[in-house]
This record gives C-alpha cells, sequence and structure tokens, in this order.
C-alpha cells in the first residue's frame, strides 16, 4: 500500500485516493473552433511515458483536494507533489 | 418524534469497551470559506478561531453555547454545536460570510457522531485505520478524515483516550457492528 | 519406533499430547511440531507427490520444507500446512496429501483480523542479527517492532547446542527479549512472518495467534491476524536456507537437510533414524553429523565433495568412527517409502559403492533468504564462493543483517545487527542508546564457503529439482532445448518454483542447472522476482473481519427498519439496501409486483427515495456552472422551480440525469441516481478545482440529510393534502415541476412535484431523524386509500411504462441523450457544455447508432429475458451473426395487460413498426419495435 503525500493531509494510504490521469490538459478554450481531430486528441489520446508523468489525484476519502502529482512510471516513486494551479516542478528523472 | 441512525444500538455500544456513545441529533454546518476575513468573522460569531492548520479542531463557547469546528479541506469547514441550533447558527454564518464567496449548509442529520473512551480506544482503532493515531503522531486536537474499516469518517482526537467518530447516517449501523466485532477481544 | 531422545529439546516431556495422522494414533510433547512428532514415531513418509505419486517426507524442519503438507481435519478442515509449521496440540487430527488438498465445504467459523501498526524501525527475524538490532533500535527509545515466524525467538540458535559467552545460547536469547519485551514502544511479535515488503515501509506479516492451542483456542480471539505495519527503517535479519544437491532418486523420505536433522535433534530430541549417511559440499554437515553420532546415531560415511575434508573437523569426526570420504558424492539412493541405501561414486567417475541406512542428510551450502529484500526491490548480486543471491546494493530505508546476507559467523552476524539497528535509528531521527555486547559462539562450523555443486550427473527423470512440483533435472533440460534462456520463462515452463513453498530450496538450484546448460555465468543471470506472499497466507486470514455482514458496508436509510419489518424483500444497489418489493402472503415478485403498480396507478402508492443523491449547489456562478456540467439550461430555472437534465461525460455519453431544483437566486439542489451521488460530487468538485477555480461555486452533499419519499397515483394529492393542511396541493396552487416548503405532518418538509411514473406524485423531503414518522404518517393518512408501499420493482415498472430510462440500465458510457430520444433535453441555445462538441464528431452522427425503443413481444405473455440480444431475421444465419442490440429493460406489465421491453435497437428510431427477433433459448421470439412510451403517451395523468 503505498503512501501518497497529498499537499494539505500529508502522506496517506493510496486506498484514500482517486486517480484523475494526465495533469495539465485543459478543457479546450472554445471546443467549437476545434476540428473533429483536435478534439479527439483532448477527449481520447494521453501520455504515456516510461518515467516521470505529471498526473492529477484526489484525496477523496480526505479533504477532497485535486492535486498533481509527477510519478515515475518505472517505479510509481512520486517524486513531487502539488497544488492544482501550481506549475509542475522541475524533476530529474 | 425524531430518530437517530443509532437508536437501537445505545446499550450495545454502552457494552463496549470503549464505551461507545452515539451523540445525537448534533446541530452540524458545512461552511465553505477562503477569505480570511469572512473565516474570522465566522469564527467570531461562534466564539471559536476555525482550525488554521490542516487535520485539525478547534472547540471553544460562545452564543451558540459549545461549539466544534473541523478542519475538512483547505476551504472547508465542520461547525458542531448542541442540537436544535442549526438554524440560528446557518444565520449567524452567512452574516458573517457576507458577500465573501462561500457556502453555508445545514449537513446535521448527514452524520452521527459516536464517542468512544478509555485505554483500548487507540487499539480497536487500530483494526481498521491506517492513520497513526499514537499520541505522539495523533495529539488531542488531531482530525483526520480517513477510512475506518471500509468506511470514510472523520475522526477526532479528544483526549488521552477519547475519540469522537463522525459517520454517514447510512453506514453508522455498518460502523457500530464493526466496532462491535473489533472490540470482542478486548471484552472482559 | 520411538526416535525420541531421552533427554534434551525445548519440549515439556511430562506432558502427552495424543494425535491422529493417517488414522494412527500417535503421541507427542508440547513444543513438538507435527513434523517431529512425526519423526519421533518413526514416521517419514508424509504424503505423495502431485503428478507422479511418489513417496515423500520431510526435507526441512521449517517453512522452506518444500514436501511435508498435511490436510488438518479437526479441530477445524484446512488444507496444504506444512507438518514443520504445525504445532502439535491434543486431539489433532492430519493426514497427508498427494500433493493438493481440498477446501472444506464447511464454513470456517474461526475469527480473523487486521492491525494497522506504526513503527521507527522493523526488524524481521529474531536470530542473532535481528535480537541484536532490535535491542540496538529499542535502546534509542525508537518504536520498534521485532516479528518472528517461529514460537520463540533465537532463530538458527533454536537447532544447534552451542554456548554464547560460555552459557547457553537460550539463556542470551532469554536476556534480550525479555528487555525488548520491557521497553516501552518495543512490540515483539511470535509466530509471525513477515510475507509482503512494499512500497513506503509497509510491510505485512502474518501471526498465527491460536493454531497452537487446537481444541483449547478461545472463540472470541482473531485465529490469525495480518499486521499491516507502517516502519520507517527495516532490518531484515531473515536468515538462511540450507541447499540441497540434486542427484537421482533424492526424493525418497528419510532424505533430509542436515542442519534440519540437528534442528530436529537439538529443538525437539528428535533423531531423523537409527543410520545416516551425509552428503556435504561444505563444513556445516559435519556438525549434524558429530551431534548425531553423539546422539546415538549410527553415521558410517560423510560423502563431501570437495577434494579436501577439513582437516580439524574430519579429526573429530575420525575420533568418533565416521568416515569422511573426500571428492565422493552420493550419485543415488535406493528404498521405496523410506530410503534404504545411497550409492556413493568419486565425483567425475568411478566405480559407486553403496551404503545401506535409512537416512541420508544433504548440505549443499547456503542460500540467504533474500525474498523480502528483493520485494523491497533491492538488487541481487550473484555471489559464487556462496553459491547464492545476496543482497547487492543499499537501500535507503532498508538493511540487511546476519546470514541474510551471506553471513555464517555468529559473532559477526551479530555485528551486523548491531550496525544496522544503529543505522536505522539514526536514519529515523534517533541517537543509539547503550551498545548491545556482541556474543562469542563456540561454533565449529562456520566456514562460510563450500563447494558449489547444483547437481550430481545420474538418471536426470528422477533428479528432482521441485519436489513439490514434481520438476526434474529433465524438464529443466528441456526448457533450455527449448530455447528458453531467462529464469523467469523457465520458471514458468517448468513451473519450478511455484509452489506453496515458492523455491525456497529449488530456486537456486534450478538457476544453477540452466546457468550450466546454458554455459553462461549466474553473475549474468537475473533471479526471478520475489512476489509476496512469503509462506501461504489464507484468504480468510487476508480477509480479516470483512467477511459475512461486514463483508462492504451496507447503507441503510432512516426507513429501513419499517422496510424490514414489514416484510420487505431488498435488492443492493450499490451499498444500499432497498426495498425490492413488498411481498403478502404467498406473493413471488410477479404477483408482488402486478399489485404494487396496479395500486400505485389506480389509487396511490409510496417508496422511499432517500438513497438519491443530493447535492447542494451554492455561489454566484452555480447556474453558469450547471449550464455547463447539464446537457440542457438551468440558469434560467426559476426559484421555486425543477427541471429534469441530463449529464455528459466530454464524449459525450451520458453518465447521470436527475432534477435540478432552483432554490434561491444563488443556491439549486440536485439530485443524482442512487450509484452515481459520489461519483457525481468528484466530478463537480474536479471540475470547479482543476478547470473553473474562478467560479464562485460550492457544492456539499446533503443526500443523507434528507429522507425522501415520492407519493404516487391519482390519490396522492388527497394523502398529501391530509398531512400538509398548510399546504394548498391543487393543481393550479402546486403545479408541476415546482416545489414548495412547508410542514408535513407536523415536520419542516421541502415537497416536490416530480414524477417518474407519469402519475400524479409528489416527492417529500424531509431531515432523515424524522424520517420514519413521516413515512408512517403517510401509512396512515394513506390507509383510506389503501396506500401501497412499493418498492425499486415496481419503480422500474412503472418508470419503464412510461419509457424513462435508468442511467446504467438503459446506458453503459456508450448511449448519448440522442441515442435515449432525448434531445429535447439537449440545449442548442447554450454556446458549449460539458458533452457538446462530441455530438458533432462523425461517430455521433452515425443513423445506425443504437438507439433506445420499445419491443412488444407478439405473443404478449412471452417475457424476454433482459440482455437479450436482437436479431433481424426469423432464422439464425450462418455465424456471424449480426446483432442489432439488446433487450434492457422487461417486465410485465399491469397497465398494459402484457410484456413489454425497452432495448438499445441500431436506428431503433427508424424501426418503429418493424418486426425484429430475440432469441430465447432455442427459439427465435418475434417482437414489434414500438416507441419508447407506452403508457399514457399524451401525459394526462400527470395532473391526477
Ligand atoms: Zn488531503
Amino acid at each position: 500500500m503505498q503512501l501518497i503525500p497529498c499537499p494539505w493531509c500529508g502522506p496517506r494510504e493510496e486506498a484514500e485516493f482517486h486517480y484523475g490521469g494526465q495533469a495539465h490538459v485543459a478543457y479546450p478554450e472554445d471546443p467549437s473552433a476545434l476540428s473533429d481531430e483536435e478534439w479527439a486528441q483532448y477527449v481520447f489520446f494521453r501520455e504515456n511515458p516510461s518515467g516521470p508523468f505529471a498526473e492529477r489525484w484526489s484525496h477523496s476519502a480526505g479533504c477532497r483536494r485535486w492535486f498533481n502529482a509527477v510519478r515515475d512510471t518505472r517505479t510509481h516513486d512520486l517524486i513531487a507533489v502539488y497544488r492544482a494551479g501550481e506549475p509542475m516542478p522541475e524533476v530529474i528523472s | 418524534m425524531t430518530v437517530s441512525p443509532l437508536f437501537a444500538w445505545t446499550d450495545r455500544l454502552a457494552a463496549l469497551p470503549v464505551n461507545a456513545s452515539e451523540r445525537p441529533f448534533l446541530s452540524q454546518l458545512t461552511v465553505r470559506a477562503s477569505d480570511p476575513a469572512a473565516i474570522a468573522a465566522m469564527g467570531a460569531v461562534l466564539g471559536v478561531g476555525f482550525p488554521a492548520v490542516p487535520c485539525t479542531f478547534t472547540a471553544g463557547s460562545g452564543e451558540f453555547g459549545d461549539v466544534e469546528v473541523l478542519w475538512l479541506g483547505p476551504d472547508e469547514f465542520l461547525v458542531v454545536a448542541a442540537p436544535d441550533l442549526q438554524i440560528p447558527i446557518e444565520e449567524a454564518l452567512r452574516g458573517a460570510l457576507g458577500s465573501a464567496r462561500g457556502s453555508v449548509v445545514d449537513t446535521s442529520a448527514q452524520r452521527t457522531t459516536v464517542v468512544l473512551e478509555g485505554p483500548h480506544v487507540r487499539d480497536v482503532l487500530a483494526h481498521g485505520c491506517s492513520v497513526d493515531l499514537h499520541p505522539s503522531a495523533a495529539p488531542a486536537g488531531t482530525c483526520v478524515q480517513t477510512l475506518l474499516a471500509r468506511t470514510g469518517v472523520i475522526l477526532l482526537v479528544t483526549g488521552a483516550d477519547s475519540v469522537t467518530l463522525l459517520v454517514r447516517s447510512s453506514v453508522a449501523e455498518y460502523l457500530a457492528a464493526w466496532l462491535s466485532d473489533a472490540c470482542v477481544e478486548y471484552q472482559t | 519406533m520411538n526416535f525420541r531422545k531421552p533427554t534434551g529439546g525445548a519440549i515439556d516431556r511430562n506432558t502427552v499430547l495424543r494425535f491422529t495422522f493417517n488414522g494412527q494414533l500417535l503421541t507427542g510433547h508440547p513444543g513438538d511440531t507435527l513434523a517431529s512428532a512425526l519423526l519421533a514415531n518413526g514416521v517419514h513418509e508424509v504424503g505423495s507427490s502431485v503428478k507422479l505419486g511418489r513417496p515423500r517426507g520431510i526435507v526441512a524442519a521449517g517453512s522452506e520444507d518444500p514436501t511435508s503438507l498435511v490436510q488438518i481435519e479437526t479441530p477445524y478442515s484446512e488444507p496444504m500446512l506444512l507438518a514443520t509449521t504445525v504445532e502439535l496440540f491434543d486431539g489433532l487430527e492430519a493426514r497427508g496429501l498427494a500433493g493438493q488438498g481440498r477446501l472444506s465445504p464447511e464454513p470456517d467459523p474461526a475469527r480473523y483480523d487486521a492491525k494497522h501498526e506504526h513503527c521507527d524501525v522493523l526488524v524481521v527475524g529474531a536470530g542473532p542479527a535481528g535480537l541484536v538490532a532490535a535491542l540496538t533500535a529499542a535502546r534509542s527509545g525508537a518504536r520498534v517492532v521485532l516479528v518472528d515466524e517461529q514460537n520463540q525467538a533465537g532463530g538458527a540458535l533454536l537447532g544447534v547446542d552451542e554456548y554464547l559467552d560460555d552459557r547457553p545460547s537460550a539463556e542470551w536469547v532469554a536476556d534480550i527479549v525479555a528487555e525488548l519485551k520491557t521497553t516501552p514502544g518495543v512490540l515483539v511479535l511470535e509466530r509471525t512472518t513477515a510475507f509482503g515488503m512494499y512500497q513506503d515501509g509497509f510491510v505485512l506479516a502474518l501471526q498465527k495467534r491460536t493454531d497452537h492451542l487446537g481444541f483449547a483456542a478461545p472463540a472470541s480471539v482473531a485465529r490469525q491476524r495480518v499486521w499491516r505495519i507502517r516502519t520507517k527503517q527495516t532490518v531484515l535479519a531473515t536468515g538462511a536456507h540450507e541447499r540441497p544437491v540434486v542427484f537421482a532418486n533424492n526424493d525418497r523420505p528419510g532424505i533430509m537437510l542436515a542442519s534440519s536433522a540437528r534442528t530436529f535433534l537439538h529443538r525437539y530430541g528428535v533423531l531423523p533414524g537409527s543410520r545416516a549417511v551425509v552428503f556435504t559440499t561444505n563444513d556445516s554437515a559435519y556438525c549434524a553429523a558429530i551431534d548425531l553420532a553423539e546422539s546415538g546415531v549410527d553415521i558410517p560415511l560423510i560423502v563431501d565433495a570437495r577434494p579436501e575434508a577439513p582437516a580439524r573437523l574430519a579429526t573429530e569426526c575420525a575420533a568418533r568412527g565416521i568416515e569422511v570420504r573426500a571428492g565422493h558424492v552420493v550419485t543415488g539412493t535406493e528404498g521405496s517409502s523410506r530410503v534404504t541405501d545411497v550409492h556413493v561414486a568419486p565425483l567425475g567417475d568411478g566405480h559407486p559403492d553403496t551404503v545401506v541406512c535409512d537416512t541420508l542428510l544433504v548440505s549443499g551450502g547456503w542460500n540467504p533468504v533474500v525474498s523480502l529484500f528483493s520485494q523491497a526491490r533491492g538488487k541481487l548480486r550473484y555471489d559464487s564462493s556462496l553459491g547464492a543471491f545476496v543482497p547487492g546494493e543499499e537501500l535507503a530505508s532498508v538493511r540487511v543483517a546476519g546470514s541474510a546476507t551471506g553471513e555464517l559467523d555468529l559473532n559477526a552476524c551479530a555485528r551486523q545487527g548491531r550496525d544496522a539497528g544503529a543505522a536505522a535509528v539514526v536514519a529515523a531521527g534517533f541517537t543509539p542508546g547503550g551498545q548491545v555486547p556482541l556474543p562469542v559462539s563456540d561454533s565449529r562450523c562456520t566456514q562460510r564457503t563450500g563447494l558449489v555443486l547444483w547437481r550430481v550427473p545420474g538418471d536426470e527423470d528422477a533428479s528432482f529439482v521441485d519436489l513439490q512440483r514434481d520438476a526434474t533435472v529433465t524438464d529443466v533440460l528441456r526448457a533450455t532445448g527449448a530455447g528458453l534462456r531467462s529464469l523467469e520463462h523457465i520458471k514458468r515452463y517448468t513451473t519450478i518454483g511455484t509452489a506453496h513453498d515458492q523455491g525456497k530450496t529449488s530456486g537456486m538450484i534450478a538457476a544453477g542447472i540452466v546457468a550450466e546448460a546454458l554455459g553462461v555465468e549466474l553473475a549474468d543471470q537475473r533471479p526471478t522476482t520475489f512476489r509476496p506472499p512469503y509462506t501461504s497466507v489464507s484468504f480468510a486470514a487476508l480477509a480479516g473481519r470483512d467477511r459475512g455482514e461486514l463483508h462492504d458496508p451496507v447503507r441503510v436509510t432512516a426507513i429501513h427498519r419499517w422496510h424490514v419489518a414489514h416484510g420487505a424483500l431488498f435488492e443492493n444497489v450499490a451499498q444500499w439496501k432497498r426495498p425490492w418489493y413488498y411481498p403478502r402472503d404467498g406473493e413471488d415478485l410477479h404477483a408482488a409486483v402486478l399489485r404494487e403498480c396496479r395500486a400505485t396507478r389506480e389509487s396511490v402508492g409510496m417508496m422511499d427515495g432517500s438513497t438519491l443523491g443530493k447535492i447542494d449547489v451554492q455561489g454566484r456562478d452555480a447556474g453558469k456552472f450547471l449550464d455547463m456540467l447539464y446537457t440542457n439550461m438551468m440558469s434560467t430555472l426559476k426559484v421555486g422551480r425543477i427541471r429534469y437534465g441530463v449529464m455528459c461525460g466530454v464524449d459525450g455519453m451520458v453518465i447521470d440525469d436527475g432534477t435540478v431544483i432552483r432554490v434561491g437566486e444563488e443556491r439549486f439542489l440536485v439530485t443524482t441516481t442512487t450509484g452515481n451521488a459520489a461519483k457525481i460530487l468528484d466530478w463537480m468538485e474536479e471540475w470547479l478545482q482543476t478547470e473553473w477555480p474562478h467560479l464562485d461555486v460550492h457544492c456539499t452533499s446533503v443526500t443523507e440529510h434528507w429522507a425522501t419519499i415520492p407519493l404516487v397515483g391519482p390519490k396522492s394529492r388527497d394523502v398529501l393534502a391530509a398531512v400538509a393542511p398548510s399546504l394548498d396541493v391543487s393543481n393550479e396552487a402546486f403545479e408541476f415541476m415546482t416545489w414548495h416548503d412547508t410542514r408535513v405532518a407536523g415536520v419542516p418538509a421541502r415537497v416536490c412535484r416530480i414524477s417518474f411514473s407519469g402519475e400524479l406524485a409528489y416527492e417529500i423531503n424531509v431531515t432523515a431523524w424524522h424520517g420514519l414518522a413521516v413515512w408512517e404518517a403517510l401509512m396512515e393518512a394513506g390507509s383510506p386509500y389503501g396506500i401501497t408501499p412499493y418498492g425499486t420493482e415496481t419503480m422500474h415498472v412503472l418508470r419503464a411504462e412510461k419509457g424513462y430510462p435508468i442511467i446504467g440500465q438503459e446506458t453503459d458510457a456508450t448511449v448519448t441523450p440522442q441515442d435515449l430520444g432525448m434531445s429535447w433535453a439537449v440545449s442548442k441555445k447554450k454556446p458549449d457544455f460539458i458533452g457538446k462538441r462530441s455530438f458533432s464528431r462523425a461517430e455521433n452522427l452515425r443513423t445506425d447508432r443504437k438507439q433506445l425503443v420499445g419491443l412488444l413481444p407478439v405473443d404478449p405473455n412471452v417475457l424476454l429475458p433482459e440482455g437479450s440480444q436482437i436479431v433481424e431475421t426469423d432464422r439464425l444465419p450462418e455465424p456471424p451473426v449480426r446483432m442489432l442490440g439488446h433487450v434492457t429493460s422487461s417486465y410485465p406489465s399491469a397497465a398494459l395487460g402484457r410484456t413489454f421491453a425497452l432495448a438499445l435497437v441500431r436506428s431503433g428510431h427508424e424501426r418503429v413498426g418493424e418486426t425484429l427477433y430475440v432469441p430465447v433459448e432455442d427459439a427465435l421470439v418475434p417482437v414489434t419495435v414500438t416507441e419508447s412510451v407506452l403508457y399514457d403517451k399524451e401525459g394526462a395523468r400527470r395532473d391526477g
């Protein structure tokens, strides 16, 4: 059972969290201006890197805050967590 | 006539080695606010400052008697007071919130409250709670939202050997059944 | 015959325990394992092998044993336990297994539980290294947990009669344990196996708490407990397992690891046999041979594969009349249920010699127990002098000490323990306290290295690598011959290491044989991944108390007790118990539902709708926010009014529906389906927190604050009027899709005029505390009209007759509002809302999408099974058959006087009037496609 450090509550067991997929995928400013392909990119396509990956987590059984985490997909190690709205910190893979 | 979620459990809870008892019908208001002035104003009308530190609660006394304010999130609090005060407290909080961003919602019947006391409290809870409740890690004043057994709770450490649980009304009987089972080994 | 020594061993000879093995009544003593008691009675053959049915005995003294699988019959039935790890108790009944056991059909009456424990330093293993590590940590004031799988501390010391600091080692162990147990903040757990090590210092350990008590086990105590330990630092002092050597017919009962025989001797006072040959590649077996010889076992020969025997030990052997033959190996054995002869030959070639014996003791060196270290992602390194994988790196929070590192000298092991304990407490933020003195041992057999020998050439079909899996050298060579090179692949091909013992004695040898066969260096081979659990863990232990009524939280409404008292049967909806129907005497589901439907449509019915999700949405931007979430316009809703809405994902697929009540200018109350309440609140928070934090909106769940009672049917107005005297219930004053705050049965209530049945209906909301009282008041007020409580099944029928979909039943995340015929609920005016852009994707515009329609079986008595497929022709063509869709809901209808169904059908909206076919068992049932609304199409009943 991995510990995930909620930026508000501190480390808690991963069972308290929900995964929210890739971070920093903004809802398009004007969806109607997008081609079908561009819209499909937003709806269906996500990165799947081997290495550090910025993703969203929600502390659903705790403070219910969404936050971002950089996770190394090779080890599951959480390299950094940061609050929603904050920029992704520099990480060394 | 009012019925609390654990009314049928009173005797069974009292017989547990953690001296469990329901505190039914407490006034509970969920407050969302992040403006420091508004938060200070709301604390002022209750006579108790809102908790500034995550995962803690504050307690005090004022116009509405004894009041506890629980930190639930960076802009979310639960105000807990004696029964039948939810309407005046809601009005007072709305007044204090003023035009600041936020909300006040009466959630009094959303959860019920179970008080546990005695030397076995931490042991019993450790059967289902992954948060470290050792006094060095969770001193009195701690307020965590976490999982106990297979359901969510708000857990307040109120003293050396006393813990208060707030649990959603629909799962209160499940939690009571779980507590009873977890207590079996501590029964003398 | 009795193989118990008259003295010695940590057993209580004054107490006799009776037990039954394979129907035979035998005796043993407290302190015995089932294995030691069997050996004391001369029983070596325990069971037979899984594939070949060959007799199998007891190879080791502990959890590494590959063969002694038994089934416990009483006091509880449990399969696949090792005789070497079952503590003996009076009345035990067991039998040997032919490789596998059987689960009991009886419910397991025992209790199981779990407990979380947090510590600064966890020490795994209470041998010399672990004890010193734990005491070093404890003296620093850290929170320390020490776990050990044995019933007493001591580790390898339990199996020898050596002295530490000139006194019996047991005294040294007892002193340390006593100090640990009296140090505050230290938890010592015996009979506790750390079986899994995970990220962030998370270790799972299984404690067997009452198994050893047998019939005396108190029913109130959890039989086994899974400790969920979260530690900052870990010291692994997990020891080492002796490794056998593979040779022809190496699997006969009576063939045992040399150190295990020594353990049986010293710990249990049991001799392995009368005449034992010893086959070794290293020094340690000499101590076993000498100890056994001194206890009266005839040791005719030590076969040492090394070219030179160790001089000092050989001299000691000579003094005891033990012949030592260096440069020799065991090439095979004879015997059926027990070894009777051993073939000995020079290593390489030469004529074999046969020696008569009843026991063959084997030592091929030592495998450090690196399972947990490897699970903690520690890299392993091949130590060629040891012939084993050892910890190959330092980890930040996991240290290894003692023979788990490959070190075999006791003093050095204890020093490693002390160093590891001190480093761990420093890393955890403490200062080491008083230094623990290191003991000095009088052991003579601590030479670390020997000859690395995996196997002796011979009959490869009978040279067993994994005794439990009946996997032989032939199997390994077949794998390498087939081109497999990776140990992981070979493990799966041969199944070596996949049995209960997880290859504790076989894995390293298999790797060695593979390397030899491939002509590669083991140092270049990657060992197979060690995975939890280290030893077998029962599902019951893993489930803990999460079974029976505590298996999953049961959620109940404030009115639940009434439903139970009135005979409701319940349906599980998410975690909720919802009344399904209320059968009266002799009624089955269909009869009860037809009655409930008829009563509701003809007079008045009511149900408990409290499980509906309810979310309070407040703030200046609440309307704007809901406009983005719902497909239709919510911001234009007037205070006092209600609107039905549909929510979609960004892909345009329906995720939920419900009503939206405008409570105030800046306040709404939205409802969700029962199963989606938490999901939709999360969905709202996700958008608010991650996309639109600038919006002034806050959402709060009030699901359980309110009890919700739909009051339904043409007489509902009269019933409401009776309980809400201050409310003007007239159609003009209380319009459809409006709400009023009032008092119902004397308590504050919000009454909404909404309908999910097409009938005149009200939804009464009161705080949950008042739910039961208001329900009872409604029952009483409705009794003149025969008010009928109904459950989810009737609710489903009533709404299906009106063609209202249920999210999750008619939809499955591939269905759009348009597919449901709900284009009317999709705003054309709003510039954007979630899902809108997807509606114009080519895929969404296809005319052959599956669309919601009604189906009327041509035979009005035929009930289509839900989930049935739908085809186009009255005869099935050759496969593949084109499926047009499936039946989503199907019921008999009192109102329609016939059966009907809802279905998702390709181009369904264009097919109204067509005849399609539904395969039901062997027949193709003809059905007519209709619009989804089947009852009261003009909506005449809505106003009563
Ligand atoms: Zn949190």
